[in-house]
């Protein structure tokens, strides 16, 4: 948009005559001039788009303050009618290699869309230890006996208290733990099968 | 079944819509009549499969489908129907239709009203909205599916956003879209316009309709979407410089310079290759809004779901629309000669500086929104930038564009003094500056809204004094009337136009003398704002449709006398598990007495009071900038209908 104080009087200038040919060159010179704007933005929000992808570009702009940190002490009730085990920090730090603690609801759509993933990594031996926020352990049997059970625990976070120690964003939100009970990473919304793949299987073998 | 329908009418859409991009444009370059003349029918065919796609979405919103995702995700049988229609456009893949939808219309409008125009314009213009229309149909039926099935279907659906269920909101997207996506109308007709490599007084009449209608539609969705965020979100605001509002500001200024630019081309063939470029950034600033919203981008209250997939797409959207047409221009626009000759203190003088001003605007808006998202991928920095950068960058550019806006109608075209503007302008200025002091006066040294009031004063007044100037009211008050009579309409609707955007401010001097306070009060307990007395009587519940609340009775008292009883309400929507402040507003049209009801502790319930003067002015002033647009084009009709012959009388439908 530079170019709008430049172009506008020329307009209005007396004609430069096809034969002026350096006049010529700088309106072609200016004429390109969105063209080029338009180009540098779009490379720019590819740019975005991508660092999306891969993590390094988060709009929500809420890097999480406890990546690199233990996760806050809590313990939850279990959901009894799963037939899991009950969930308190304390596991964290008991269970060989890194685990993921994964934030979910019956109410939430995404979740949805992200249980097929959990459910592969649950195959695949992968420790996926579930928090199920504000929602009525009814809805919550009824989900997982719908769609499949992917979690080795289950805490039940009805009050949301355990979330909001943890800083979560809204639900589905998936973090990484090391086989030390460090936060490595946070994701916040569906873990996608680009997620699945560009993001948690390369940090599952890094911190193995 | 009806899904199955209106996926295949999307289907049928596309396939009209790949013929209509290609066949008379096809025809445009080889100069066959027949190939030409294809367009209509095919712009009308995909209307009508439109209408049937969009028709099958409201049916399985209506029946509540719950086999139908879009449904699941979005509605709930418990919903009052008004909102069960209105949840068909109110996600992502929805209003993906109807802004598809409303782009078949714009080309049925086009194919049907346009036969006055040139056939190879027409063939052009309905080519390049086909083109625009595949690109959105392939989006949606590649990405954004809005019949998909799930199975098994559950019992109901997850219901619609709460602070979504409203009528202002039900109608805020589709007069939002109709602005949009009118521009790209006027996008088609510069990219015809480059492609025929000639633009002339024609092009400019037939342009600045559609730019009108855009824009008037554009400025009634913004108003309303404001008048929403300030009754229903209950933070007594009324635009917050968020993202998502600004990227639906930034078309409107542009649509705003084009169609002031427009009329310098219309009446004296200048500035041609500058309005072909509004022309084009009118529309790449409504993609470029589409794109912020729905790929996630960006960190917005507003925007939809996150999805950098459907991102990719839209940007390989824009890639191909807005690069290829600001390519188009970059190869073209320098063989268009620049014509006209003009001083610079003249009509069009004037519309030049509107101009300016106004691209400066949207050039500050567009960095303000789009730097804290290049500063965080370049140099990894989370900067916000908020209110107080677009406040103190728009100021001196909404100065003199004021200042202008009163005197520029009345500035003769080719070689104006100032003068004799000043001369018909003292009392306006005499005005403007009573207001100020008025303001001093009773609110003490309060810059902001002092300056408010003196340009709210100046541009009612200016608008005034160029219709009394017009109709000679004082020289010859014998023929006045009749002379207000012979006025063309498109005067009247400046001065609307005009005059509403000095309501409108108004109405936002008046919200910066706006007053709160929070108090804890037990039922029966009184507090004091603004000179009136607030006492809550009491506080209960109450059930609607699918939601229950508290509500609180106050009373509000002025010298003793009742003035209203308001009823704020805290609504909980058990389904979405959320909570709405249903703020109670009394407006006097002078003011707003506006009171929300918050926590309640220990027998006591937290009220907000808000003493808001003016505030109404600001959408009524909107309304009135839009009533002058619709003026205006009741005017223009006339004239469009037959570009070739000015005043042609007894024309009929003409395209508005």
């Amino acid at each position: 948009m530079s170019d709008i104080p430049d172009t506008t009087p020329k307009a209005g200038t007396p004609e430069p005559g096809p034969a002026s040919a350096p006049g010529l060159g700088r309106r072609r010179a200016l004429m390109l001039a969105p063209l080029g704007l338009a180009v540098a933005g779009g490379a720019g929000f590819y740019a975005m788009l991508r660092g999306m992808g891969t993590g390094t570009y988060d709009p929500r702009g809420v890097p999480s303050a406890l990546v690199g940190r233990a996760a806050p002490p809590f313990a939850l009730p279990p959901l009894e009618a799963a037939g899991l085990p009950a969930f308190a920090n304390t596991d964290l730090t008991a269970l060989p290699g890194p685990v993921l603690v994964n934030f979910w609801a019956s109410w939430c759509v995404p979740c949805i869309i992200e249980h097929p993933q959990l459910m592969q990594l649950s195959r695949e031996g992968v420790k996926v230890l579930g928090i199920n926020y504000k929602d009525k352990p009814a809805d919550a049997a009824t989900f997982l006996t719908r769609h499949g059970n992917p979690f080795a625990r289950l805490g039940r976070d009805e009050p949301g208290r355990v979330a909001i120690d943890w800083g979560v964003y809204g639900v589905p939100e998936t973090y990484l733990l090391d086989r030390g009970g460090i936060i490595r990473w946070r994701w916040a919304g569906p873990v996608t099968p680009e997620v699945l793949e560009q993001d948690i299987r390369p940090l599952l073998k890094r911190h193995a | 079944m009806i899904a199955e329908l209106g996926h295949f009418a999307l289907a049928l859409a596309m396939a009209l819509a790949l013929a209509q991009s290609v066949l008379p444009l096809w025809g445009a370059a080889r100069g066959d009549a027949r190939l030409m003349a294809s367009g209509a029918p095919l712009a009308l065919g995909m209307l009508l499969a439109c209408l049937a796609a969009f028709g099958a979405l409201l049916y399985v919103f209506a029946v509540n489908d719950t086999s139908v995702a879009g449904v699941v995700q979005n509605s709930h049988s418990a919903k009052p129907m008004l909102y069960k229609l209105a949840g068909s456009w109110g996600n992502h893949e929805g209003s993906m239709v109807l802004w598809v939808l409303i782009l078949a219309l714009c080309g049925g409008a086009v194919a049907a009203f346009g036969r006055r125009l040139p056939s190879a314009l027409q063939a052009r213009v309905l080519g390049v909205l086909g083109l625009v229309a595949v690109g959105f149909l392939a989006f949606i039926l590649a990405t954004s599916n809005p019949f998909n099935r799930v199975w098994p279907p559950p019992a109901d659906g997850n219901g619609l956003n709460p602070v979504l269920q409203d009528p202002g909101l039900a109608f805020h997207p589709p007069l939002l879209y109709l602005g949009y996506v009118g521009f790209a109308v006027t996008f088609a007709f510069a990219v015809a316009a480059l492609l025929e490599g000639r633009v002339d007084a024609a092009w400019g009449r037939w342009v600045r309709p559609w730019a009108l209608a855009a824009w008037a539609f554009l400025t009634l969705g913004i108003a309303l979407g404001s008048w929403w965020a300030y009754y229903e979100l209950g933070w007594g605001g009324y635009w917050f410089w968020d993202p998502v509002e600004n990227a639906s500001l930034l078309p409107w200024l542009a649509g705003t310079a084009l169609l002031h630019s427009a009329i310098v081309v219309e009446k004296r063939e200048a500035l041609k290759v500058w309005t072909v470029l509004l022309a084009l950034l009118a529309f790449a600033l409504s993609l470029l809004g589409t794109f912020l919203v729905r790929s996630g981008v960006l960190n917005s209250v507003h925007a939809f779901a996150n999805d950098p997939e459907r991102g990719v797409f839209i940007l390989v959207l824009l890639a191909i629309y807005i690069g290829g047409a600001f390519a188009l221009f970059a190869w073209r626009a320098p063989s268009m000669a620049p014509t006209g000759v003009f001083a610079p203190l003249s009509r069009e003088g004037g519309l030049v500086l509107n101009n300016l001003l106004l691209c400066s605007m949207a050039a500050v808006v567009l960095t303000g929104t789009l730097w804290p998202m290049f500063a965080d991928l370049l140099f990894q920095q989370k900067i916000s930038v908020g209110p107080p950068f677009f406040n103190t960058a728009i100021l001196p550019l909404a100065v003199p564009l004021v200042l202008a806006m009163a005197a520029g109608p009345l500035l003769p075209w080719k070689r104006a003094k100032l003068w004799p503007v000043l001369q018909r302008l003292w009392w306006a200025a005499l005005l403007a500056g009573a207001a100020l002091a008025l303001c001093f006066f009773l609110a003490g040294a309060r810059i902001g809204p002092a300056l408010g009031f003196g340009a709210a004063a100046w541009l009612i007044a200016g608008a005034a004094a160029d219709i009394i100037d017009r109709i000679a009211l004082f020289r010859r008050p014998s023929a006045a009337l009749s002379r207000a009579r012979g006025l063309p309409r498109a005067a009247w609707g400046a001065a609307m136009a005009h005059a509403g955007l000095g309501v409108s401010i108004a109405g936002m001097a008046g919200m910066g003398l706006a007053t709160d306070k929070l108090v804890a009060l037990a039922p029966g307990g009184s507090t004091t704002l603004a000179g009136y007395e607030w006492r809550l009587d009491q506080v209960g519940d109450v059930v609607g449709p699918n939601w229950t609340a508290r509500r609180a009775t106050v009373t509000v008292r002025r010298d003793g006398a009742t003035v209203t009883i308001m009823h704020p309400e805290r609504r909980f929507f058990a389904l979405a598990r959320m909570t709405t402040t249903e703020a109670a507003i009394h407006t006097t049209w002078l003011s707003d007495l506006y009171l929300v009801l918050g926590e309640e502790e220990g027998g006591r319930a937290v009220l907000r009071i808000h003493h808001n003067p003016m505030a109404p002015w600001i959408w009524l002033g909107a309304a009135f900038m839009a009533l002058g647009g619709g003026i205006s084009l009741s005017d223009r009709r006339v004239r469009v209908s037959a570009p070739g012959a000015k005043r042609a009388t007894g024309a009929a439908g003409a395209p508005a």
